[in-house]
């Protein structure tokens, strides 16, 4: 894929060229403007007293920001908590899932053993099943095995990937396929082979569904919904739905809280843009 | 065969088993495991007081809940939730697309504002629009005019598409990365040679460009409507399936059977019906899909 690739324009008139830049550059703001206003009011909110975002007509520049509300969105709405728990939870399952799905993946792409093609397709199945689906029942299983409201009940269920091991095996496949033997030639067994080659070779994969895993278990809301009962092991992204119920005269502790959740997700956004575009993408494009 | 090749085998597919076992275990457990007792909660009929047994109905509760109203009516509301956001966010995601595939100075910030939105979980879109749709000190409810615009979210009509808008919104970010991409992806001469045949803008779109996204916007539209048809989280913080049950998807009421009625016989259906419902889209859009789509190169 071309990094940079753009429509060339031809040379016409010169002031014809201006005013279409010009009049693209309006179309663009305009647009920007939309899609960016929930957001830029919410940051805005979250800096003025719950005074200042009822009146009317309303504030759209934080002339004197109060930064409080972000105080109070750890005190008052326990954020703090909500968001270790996201980060333990979330951090655990992207390192668990990158782990099975780089040993799966490699097995299937390299490893001979009986019934592979049935264990592949197993693995495959699995992203033909929503969570929502198995909801009932799973939840039955959290309470028998005693896990109900407590991290492994947000975090087992997942330690696993459908997804990453498919996207793994078909990375690991689309190497040189003569590089087996050459490591094999140099008495690489399957560990070193894995660890040595395919693994720092396939980085650029691994990085996009890293970010991919992040994003997924950092967003999670239903299955946290229904397995946790108190703050201690809630995450964020519940701890905005007990934000939500505050009253009016607090709306600002609300908005706070709104970007302290999403916050971490913005700064990966920012840092690894080049791998959450190919993790979002990853299955859509081909190539 | 001699004795260490017949060995080495072995432990080949030893290792073999021990690379793919935490997979599967995980999946046994947590995927195929509940899947099969999901089938079976369905033949069982979960009594009126807790302490009471379980009845075995067999597909009697099938039946019961495929031809209840209520049921029925949740799945309406879910196919109109898809036809209301799909569409329309598919169409938003590839004309932002476009609109940022230009060379332009100071283009990349634009693109960063249009993908923005996938930094926002639907919990964080959900809070936000809930509380600028508050109709007391709600800033969206206030431009909405006064009165028209108070209680979206409480009117039978409005809440389902003001569901849908902010689904849409907190999608358009995924949409747009996914596109843009495609867009790069196409080869440059292609575009030139279409417009040194002096074909018009509008023209290009339909023959060129639009044809080259398809298996991009065909990719979209299965993601999407699987994603629309498991939608609960922007219906839990905006509107609580009502008001009057208006926006009562299928997720939601299935939560609602299982976590709040306690009916867990009629939510394991509710569940079958939604894997069969899921498993046949993907397959009809797949056929009906894949020979209009254009898989060129």
């Amino acid at each position: 894929m071309a990094a940079e690739s753009h429509p060339g324009y031809g040379m016409r008139s010169h002031r014809s060229t201006l005013l279409r830049r010009l009049l693209r550059y309006v179309l663009l703001v305009a647009t920007a403007l939309v899609v960016a206003f929930p957001i830029y009011i919410t940051v805005v909110n979250a800096l003025l007293t719950p005074q200042q975002i009822a009146a009317r007509p309303p504030t759209l520049f934080p002339l004197h920001p109060h930064w409080g509300a972000f105080a109070s969105a750890f005190s008052t709405g326990h954020l703090g908590i909500f968001l270790r728990n996201s980060l333990i939870v979330t951090v655990t399952i992207t390192l668990a899932e990158l782990v099975t799905s780089a040993l799966a993946g490699y097995a299937f792409a390299f490893v001979r053993f009986p019934f592979r093609r049935t264990v592949f397709f197993l693995c495959i199945a699995t992203l033909m099943i929503p969570m929502e689906v198995t909801l009932v029942p799973n939840r039955e299983t959290i309470v028998a095995l005693g896990w109900f409201n407590s991290f492994p009940a947000l975090i087992v269920p997942f330690l696993a990937s459908g997804f990453g091991t498919f996207l793994f095996r078909q990375a690991f496949l689309g190497m040189p396929g003569d590089l087996r033997d050459a490591a094999a030639l140099d008495g690489y067994g399957h560990w070193r082979f894995m660890t040595r080659v395919v693994l720092p070779m396939n980085r650029p994969v691994i990085g996009a569904f890293a970010v991919f895993a992040f994003l997924s278990a950092w967003n999670q809301y239903l299955w946290p919904l229904v397995v946790t009962e108190t703050n201690g092991v809630r995450t964020v992204q519940i701890g905005l739905r007990q934000l939500q119920a505050l009253s009016i005269d607090q709306t600002n502790i609300i908005f706070a809280g709104t970007v302290l959740a999403a916050l971490p997700i913005f700064v990966i956004l920012v840092v690894f843009q080049k791998q959450l575009v190919r993790g979002l993408t990853a299955g859509a494009l081909k190539g | 065969m001699s004795d260490t090749r017949r060995r080495r085998r072995l432990g080949e597919a030893a290792l073999g088993y021990v690379f793919v076992l935490p997979a599967l275990a995980v999946f046994g457990v947590f995927v195929f495991y509940p899947l099969v007792k999901t089938f079976v909660l369905g033949f069982y009929r979960t009594p009126p007081f807790p302490n009471l047994p379980s009845h075995f109905v067999g597909l009697s509760q099938y039946g019961s809940v495929l031809t209840s109203p209520a049921f029925l009516d949740s799945l309406w509301r879910t196919v109109l939730f898809v036809l209301f956001t799909v569409p329309l966010g598919i169409a938003l995601g590839v004309a932002l697309a476009l609109l940022a595939h230009q060379r332009l100075a100071g283009i990349r910030i634009f693109r960063t504002i249009f993908s923005s939105t996938v930094a926002t979980s639907v919990a964080v879109a959900s809070v936000i629009f809930y509380t600028l749709l508050n109709p007391e000190v709600g800033l969206l409810s206030y431009w909405l005019g006064g009165r028209g615009g108070a209680g979206i979210l409480q009117s039978p009509t409005l809440a389902l598409p003001a569901v849908s808008v902010v689904t849409i919104w907190q999608n358009l970010g995924f949409v747009f990365i996914l596109m843009s991409a495609a867009l790069q992806s196409i080869p440059d001469d292609l575009m030139d040679a279409a417009r040194v045949d002096g074909s018009s803008m509008w023209y290009r779109f339909w023959h060129v460009t639009l044809p080259l996204l398809s298996p991009t916007v065909f990719f979209a539209v299965v993601v999407g409507t699987i994603g629309s048809f498991q939608a609960f989280g922007q219906i839990d913080l905006l509107t609580q399936g009502g008001p009057n049950n208006h926006t009562d998807v299928l997720i939601y009421s299935l939560y609602q059977q299982a976590f709040v009625f306690n009916n867990t016989g009629v939510a394991a259906v509710m569940s079958v019906l939604l894997f069969a419902i899921l498993l046949l889209l993907t397959a009809v859009q797949f056929r009906f899909f894949e020979r209009r789509v254009f898989y060129g190169r």
